[in-house]
């Protein structure tokens, strides 16, 4: 598609978007020209054939800033296409400022419809959650990952990784992590735990909590990473075994929230933020899952009538 | 509940957006115009060009503008612009030797063929404020170009063409022969098709630090220079000038000039090279879009520095070089963590608390 001209594919100008007719017209449908999106959806592909593994690709500037979510927005846009329904979250909010900003970019390339809830929706980008309710074989999840290479909390180098990975020689990574059970009793590594996905690859799963690593382990739908900045692409393929590192006598464990529950929705299985009332001190939590805490409220209030 | 989570809703957004609009033309003075940017903030522009990877101007003076004078994010502006501009072909190599040069210096001989040509630079002038300009006049400055192009009728015009400084030492064999530009397979790479791989082929290598930020590279090169390295730079050749843009035509397929662009070129000749054969100068090469020295040098120096075969220090480490210079990736890196983190924040709380209960625990039992 030849930029700077209209096309078929573009759907009907709405309402207010009347008044920017030369920002509208000067770019292709989903923002990438054809090209790019043929070769992200080329590069996905060899990604989802070898699971876990990184993927280089020639990744475009957008228009957010490199650290924004600028790998998530490319696979995003090279995906979408008119039928599809689109939920965007950060930290599990929807209405969060990073979540706003790509939805309200990718609306306006695209005027697919957007939804708060997961369930309804056939294309979710987030940053930093699963959301607690399960996905399902229709749904796709993009990940926006800041650094996608898990060695590199042992090795800066891109060269020496690159060969660690080929060799599969994880072994600084697990002394790593004995390491840190030696000095603190404890594994120090909070979110962006490491995994091994399909039994051969060690893989960073993006700055998740360790609370959602588990939901990563032979899921319906098709989880896809990718970093924008540092120029890669990754997959977990639906019902591929992910398993985090852990020790036969250290097993992995995930944030603790026992006996705490969520103020607004009463939820106690479902990952808390931590909210500290400025006066009294007092520390309260809520779901980081919004639209899971509003699907809950809304239950409440209907079972209580 | 007391406490105002960052979740700023789209109106919270839109608002921000206008405000800054209205920090950057909401005063009392006149409107810039980016006619006025381009002309006479030029160097401001050619650093966006340069960093923003796209030779256009006129673009480069809005998005100056648009940014409000920052420069990081005016080459952001505009190199997200350029993504979506389609690659209509390659143009065919430019040869420097075709410089029409508007300044050309070497460090290395007091005279050389076609003389040393000073230019427009600021390099000599003493860096006094100069408190008229507080009220230039049209006037002033009209008189003072009268007085300046009086003689130059009688003064023979320049040279279209200069010889290369470098190229007299290379036909003497006091210089290592160029190394080759390509990857494995000794094609050039695009760095915008394909993600860096370490070794990178010195095309991408070049190009990489081409649109790398000048700051940042001045800090590496500076750090070589000054100790952590060991590249002497002595400048062999620095030109500023306009070559012309050649591009095949799509019909008769016959080369044509189609414009021209100014560009900066730096040659660095430094100590004798340890590589096989008779002794010599080893040669780093820098060139950038529009007039900008410190980049073209500092880029001369860096693709001289990474050429070690053992890197010592962090500007002789390729990957290291390569990997930091990018303006847009690190401005947009460095500013991420004004994003929530709320998440991955508690996670590590989580770890923190777990550990801290672990310890008191440990210390109860042994008292």
């Amino acid at each position: 598609m030849t930029p700077g001209l209209p096309s078929e594919a573009t759907p009907p100008v709405a309402d207010w978007r009347d008044a920017m007719p030369s920002n509208r017209h000067r770019y292709s449908y989903a923002f990438l020209d054809e090209g790019a999106k043929r070769e992200i959806r080329r590069k996905m592909l060899k990604a989802v054939a070898i699971p876990g593994c990184q993927v280089g690709f020639g990744s475009r500037e957008m228009p957010i800033a490199r650290g924004w979510g600028t790998g998530g927005l490319q696979l995003t846009l090279a995906l979408i296409g008119p039928d599809d329904v689109l939920k965007v979250i950060d930290q599990g909010a929807d209405d969060s400022v990073n979540a706003v900003n790509i939805k309200k970019f990718v609306q306006r390339v695209t005027d697919v419809p957007l939804t708060t809830d997961t369930a309804a929706a056939t294309l979710i980008q987030t940053r930093h959650r699963i959301p607690e309710s399960p996905l399902g074989p229709h749904q796709l999840l993009v990940f926006q990952v800041p650094i996608p290479e898990p060695l590199r909390l042992v090795e800066p180098s891109e060269r020496k990784t690159r060969r660690m990975h080929a060799e599969a020689d994880y072994s600084r990574m697990w002394l790593y992590l004995y390491e840190d059970i030696v000095k603190f009793n404890e594994i120090t590594v909070g979110a962006r735990y490491p995994v091994i996905v399909n039994r051969r690859y060690l893989m960073d799963p993006s700055p998740i909590p360790r609370w959602d690593v588990p939901k990563l382990n032979r899921g319906e739908a098709l989880f896809l990473f990718c970093a924008g900045r540092e120029k890669r692409i990754y997959a977990v393929p639906p019902h591929t075994e992910v398993t985090p590192l852990s020790f036969e006598d250290f097993a992995f464990r995930v944030e603790d929230f026992h006996g705490r529950r969520c103020e607004r929705c009463g939820a106690g299985h479902s990952f808390l933020d931590e909210v500290v009332d400025d006066e009294s001190g007092r520390r309260t939590y809520s779901c980081s899952d919004t639209a899971f805490c509003d699907q809950r409220s809304r239950q409440n209030r209907q079972g209580s009538r | 509940m007391g406490y105002v989570a960052v979740k700023g809703g789209a109106a919270a957004i839109e608002n921000a957006e206008q405000f800054s609009m209205i920090r950057r033309a909401g005063g009392a003075s006149e409107l810039l115009k980016p006619d006025q940017i381009r002309e006479q903030l030029h160097f401001a522009v050619d650093r966006v060009m340069s960093e923003g990877s796209l030779y256009a101007p006129e673009l480069a003076a809005l998005a100056f503008k648009q940014s409000a004078g920052d420069t990081l994010e005016a080459a952001f502006i505009l190199r997200s612009y350029r993504t979506t501009l389609p690659r209509l072909g390659y143009g065919a190599p430019m040869n420097t030797d075709d410089m029409r040069p508007i300044r050309r210096i070497s460090a290395a001989f007091k005279d050389i063929p076609g003389g040393q040509l000073l230019g427009p630079t600021p390099d000599y002038t003493l860096r006094l404020l100069d408190f008229d300009l507080q009220d230039e006049s049209p006037d002033h400055t009209r008189r003072m170009m009268a007085r300046l192009f009086k003689d130059t009728e009688s003064i023979d015009p320049l040279p279209e063409r200069f010889p290369k400084v470098v190229d007299m030492l290379r036909r003497e064999g006091l210089l290592v022969p160029r190394p080759s530009a390509g990857g494995n397979d000794d094609r050039l790479v695009d760095i915008t098709r394909q993600a860096l791989t370490f070794p990178a082929p010195r095309s991408a290598q070049l190009q990489t630090l081409a649109r790398g930020e000048t700051g940042g590279m001045l800090a590496l090169a500076y750090s070589n220079m000054r100790g952590y390295g060991s590249v002497h730079p002595v400048i062999g050749e620095l030109r500023v000038g306009y070559l012309p843009l050649r591009y095949p035509n799509p019909v008769t397929g016959e080369v044509e000039t189609v414009g021209d662009m100014l560009v900066t070129e730096a040659e660095v000749i430094s100590r004798i090279g340890e590589t096989d054969g008779p002794a010599r100068f080893s040669l780093g090469y820098g060139l950038c879009f529009g007039h900008n020295e410190t980049k073209a040098i500092a880029m001369a120096v860096l693709d001289r520095a990474v050429a070690t075969g053992e890197p010592a220090t962090p500007s002789e480490d390729q990957e290291f070089v390569l990997t930091h210079v990018d303006g847009i990736e690190s401005m947009g890196f460095c500013n991420h963590y004004k994003l929530p983190h709320y998440v991955t924040f508690q996670s590590e709380l989580d770890r923190l608390r777990n550990i801290q209960a672990g310890q008191s625990k440990r210390e109860e039992i042994r008292s």
